[in-house]
């Protein structure tokens, strides 16, 4: 993938991200602490965020802080194994140290969509949920989410068997330390300055151009599907709490009459009933609000992707013009021409020629850069292909990944709302018998 | 001397009603009689009933009895003999006044009916003026109860389409209750109200009690709610506490009804907008396009079902349970008039005992007295019992309705998102299929 010449800004953007050789290194260093054992990076491996704990410390300004933790076990689940069922290894981490993993899988592998975090804080909700994060209902929900987290990634041919994500299943002291030794941390900073810096690429990949534009659609829609549903979920709970009161109403009637009383009594627990079963249908809800959420993150590792390329090809394109720049220079050395404006051809012009040595050794200068340059391009060219390849094959994973996911979902959610129908075919037909013994 | 009932001359009893005072040979022959029809469905010669008060109160006269019983239930559509109905609202505009009038059609067979069918138009003024002539003739009967004038919450206009249908509903039942009322049915002005042109019936109405006679009737009615009940009989202490509680939980319906319809109407807001996103997602996908808008129109469906049911609610049950509102207070005005008889009688026996009038004319009149009052009793109770077994039959009727009209509801429902998983299910031919009869 070729740039053509132009412009004449020059902005070197440094390599944010690790080159193949630091992943090797990391591997190699982190190969020295487990030990001298071959790593054997088990390809499957049952995951499992079991419990969550709240846990209180006092902190480094010795205040009193509380967080949650979640337990963490792992089996591996070889052909070995099956039958003795062996007692999970397990540990604890707390949300921050996910965060801390998922940085990592950024910076590490910038062409792969990186699966997101289950929400930090609680969004889209209505009335009844609580956005508290403490909140056992949030905890758990955050805890489902943790699990699916690591099973994304586990399931990632990529992802799965880099080692930090090994150490992170198994080792509970000493991961952070290892993880923040690849010196991820430094280049997350520059990584993201770099992503939210404005420049102009001049031959967008019209594919990846594509790709960005649909992950800020799905971003708005699906944003504003939860912000109604959510709207939707109050005001339905509403509806049915309000029928409670005829159950107390029909109570307190069939005490004064005598051949209704029975029938009035019996469709008033009907009514109760009714009432009560919307806390069940939105609870389920809930479940697939997240379905939707989780694809909602996935917005932001999408748009990183296809940033990254727009970066790569920006800086494919600066190396370009930086080179057939220096290609003219030597041109207008050689030639004594000068068809491009430059201070020094006008001193030039002005204070004389320069000595035939003078300009000898600028030729001898620039040849060396153009070489140079030359170089780095043929890299940058291999770079920007390699990332297309696999950063375009990750897409397409992607893509069916959440065809078939969000299927699933809306399936599920009609699945629901058959099971809401039924619920309330079952009330009303028991609360229509019971009126008609009154 | 009482005043506004049982000797007033001004409303005519229909020649049906003045029965000639032996009457044991004729009961038996109710049937035969085809002025007499219409009773011949509910009455039996037993003691305890009632009748029309405009009968002069002579104990013979309370030969003719008649007991609302267990056969009003058994009533016969087909013998209905009287076909009212209540349509066609139009818009009457005068310089002093704009007025809605409706179209009254009556078809009938009953020969105190001249014709077999009359079409007038009347404005709910003339209805007012009916009832309280009904209740003016029956003080303690229950007579259905009418529409409110107006309604105050939510500032609903007169004019209103919405409120204008309510009414005329509301109307056209009043008039059929009526109708169905062994006594009420038969009374003159009501046949009046039915038949006669706008400008007889303006001249009608102004043949009504001067305006002397019942400012003193209000003066009486006033004293005697000062003075008193002594000693109520016990079977209208329980009826007052019945009432009391019965009013009490039809307020209550009538509240979580209206509550429930503004709860329907706000999630049908919100749901407006849920299946269009949906179809805006679809817009930016491939493979997931045809499932998105799929559930896009399982929203709408049901969006739409929802607003029918939410129309059962506040057409039929809303009214419906406000009707009985409205009647409990119909009932506890009834249970006044019958303490105002009682307390009147009860003045006049206490001055007999101190002795200070003249005592063969305050006899005399104690006599009328307590003649009236057993009347009153009797008619009281025997259309309480006609009351709840229509409440019942309106109530539980209208319950049942609207909960099927739930099922119809979630049943259509069920059918758009089953046929829509179908759909999604034969595309993928899914070997995990949870099964839909979960429950």
């Amino acid at each position: 993938m070729m740039a053509d010449t132009g412009s004449e800004e020059v902005a070197v953007i440094g390599n944010t991200d690790l080159t193949p050789g630091e992943i090797e290194n990391n591997i190699k260093n982190t190969m020295g602490e487990v030990g001298d054992e071959e790593i054997v990076l088990p390809k499957k491996m049952e995951i499992n965020v079991a419990e969550a704990e709240k846990r209180t410390v006092k902190n480094a300004v010795n205040m009193q802080e509380t967080y949650t933790v979640y337990l963490i076990e792992t089996r591996p689940a070889d052909d070995a194994s099956e039958g003795t069922n062996p007692t999970p290894d397990s540990l604890w981490r707390r949300y921050s140290e996910f965060e801390i993993l998922r940085s990592y899988f950024l910076v590490a592998y910038p062409h792969v969509v990186v699966p997101p975090l289950p929400e930090k804080r609680a969004e889209f909700v209505w009335h009844k949920l609580s956005a508290d994060n403490m909140d056992p209902d949030f905890v758990e929900r955050r805890r489902v989410g943790l699990e699916n987290f690591l099973l994304r990634v586990a399931s990632h041919p990529i992802l799965a068997s880099d080692n930090i994500f090994y150490s992170f299943l198994t080792e509970e002291n000493g991961w952070k330390e290892a993880v923040l030794e690849t010196g991820f941390q430094a280049k997350a900073d520059s990584r993201l300055k770099a992503l939210n810096a404005t420049f102009r690429v001049k031959n967008p990949d019209k594919r990846f151009a594509e790709m960005k534009h649909y992950g800020d659609e799905l971003q708005s829609v699906i944003s504003q599907l939860l912000r109604v549903r959510a709207r939707v979920a109050d005001r339905l709970y509403g509806v049915y709490k309000v029928h409670g009161n005829y159950g107390r109403v029909f109570s307190e009637w069939s005490a004064i009459e005598k051949e209704m009383g029975d029938g009035l009594q019996s469709a008033g627990h009907h009514m109760d009933a009714y009432a009560a079963s919307v806390d069940d249908i939105l609870e389920e809800e809930e479940h697939y609000a997240d379905q939707l959420k989780e694809y909602l993150f996935y917005t932001d590792a999408l748009r990183a992707v296809c940033r990254k390329h727009e970066l790569i090809q920006y800086e494919l394109e600066a190396a370009a013009t930086d080179l057939s720049t220096k290609k003219q220079q030597q041109e207008e050395l050689a030639t004594g021409t000068v068809r491009t404006f430059s201070l020094k051809g006008m001193t030039s012009k002005l204070f004389g020629q320069e000595t035939p040595e003078v300009r000898e050794g600028k030729m001898k200068v620039l040849e060396g850069q153009i070489q140079e340059g030359e170089e780095a391009l043929k890299e940058k060219n291999t770079e920007c292909d390699e990332f297309v390849r696999s950063a375009w094959s990750e897409i397409e994973r992607f893509k069916d990944q959440k065809n078939h996911d969000l299927k699933e979902a809306l399936i599920s959610y009609a699945i629901m709302q058959i099971s809401m129908c039924k619920k309330g075919i079952q009330v009303w037909t028991n609360a229509k018998e019971c009126f008609n013994k009154m | 001397m009482s005043g506004n009932v049982a000797d007033s001359a001004i409303s005519p009893t229909s020649p049906a009603q003045t029965i000639p005072a032996d009457l044991s040979g004729q009961m038996l022959e109710l049937d035969e009689d085809d002025d007499l029809e219409v009773f011949s469905k509910d009455t039996s010669i037993t003691d305890g009933g009632s009748f029309n008060a405009s009968m002069p109160t002579s104990p013979g006269s309370m030969i003719n009895q008649y007991k609302f019983d267990e056969e009003d239930e058994q009533e016969d559509p087909g013998a209905k003999d009287i076909f009212i109905t209540v349509d066609n609202p139009e818009s009457h505009v005068t310089t002093i006044e704009t007025f809605i009038t409706y179209r009254v059609l009556t078809k009938t067979t009953r020969s105190e009916f001249d014709s077999s069918e009359y079409e007038v138009r009347r404005r709910y003024q003339d209805f007012l003026w009916l009832k309280g002539r009904l209740e003016e003739a029956n003080p303690t009967l229950i007579v259905h109860p009418l529409p409110e004038k107006f309604v105050m919450k939510g500032m609903v206009e007169r004019f209103n389409d919405d409120f204008i249908e309510t009414r005329r509903r509301a109307l056209h039942r009043f008039l059929n209750r009526v109708s169905e009322h062994p006594i009420l049915s038969c009374n003159e002005d009501f046949k009046i109200f039915l038949t006669a042109q706008a400008w007889e019936l303006t001249s009608h109405k102004k043949q009504g009690p001067g305006f002397l006679s019942r400012m003193g009737d209000t003066v009486r009615a006033v004293a005697a709610s000062v003075r008193g009940v002594k000693s109520r009989p016990e079977e209208f202490n329980s009826m007052q506490e019945y009432v009391e509680a019965f009013s009490q939980k039809m307020t209550s319906l009538d509240r979580i009804t209206q509550r429930i319809v503004k709860e329907e109407r706000e999630y049908l807001e919100e749901l407006k907008e849920y299946a269009p996103t949906y179809t805006l997602w679809s817009g930016s996908e491939e493979e997931l396009a045809e499932p998105l808008k799929g559930v896009a129109s399982c929203v709408d469906r049901c969006f739409q079902e929802t607003e029918e049911q939410v129309r059962q609610f506040s057409d039929t049950l809303a009214p419906a349970l406000h009707e009985y509102v409205l009647s409990a207070e119909t009932l506890k005005a009834v249970l006044r008039r019958r303490d105002f008889i009682q307390a009147e009688l009860e003045a006049k026996n206490e001055a007999l005992a101190a002795k200070r009038a003249d005592r063969d004319a305050l006899k005399e009149e104690i006599d009328k007295l307590e003649d009236r009052m057993e009347w009153a009793n009797n008619a009281l109770k025997g259309d309480w019992s006609r009351w709840q077994r229509s409440m019942r039959t309106d109530l539980k009727e209208v319950f049942i309705t609207t909960a099927q009209k739930n099922v119809d509801h979630y049943e259509k429902c069920l059918a758009v998102w089953e046929s829509f998983l179908l759909s999604m299910r034969s595309e993928v031919g899914d070997i995990n299929q949870p099964s839909s009869d979960d429950s």
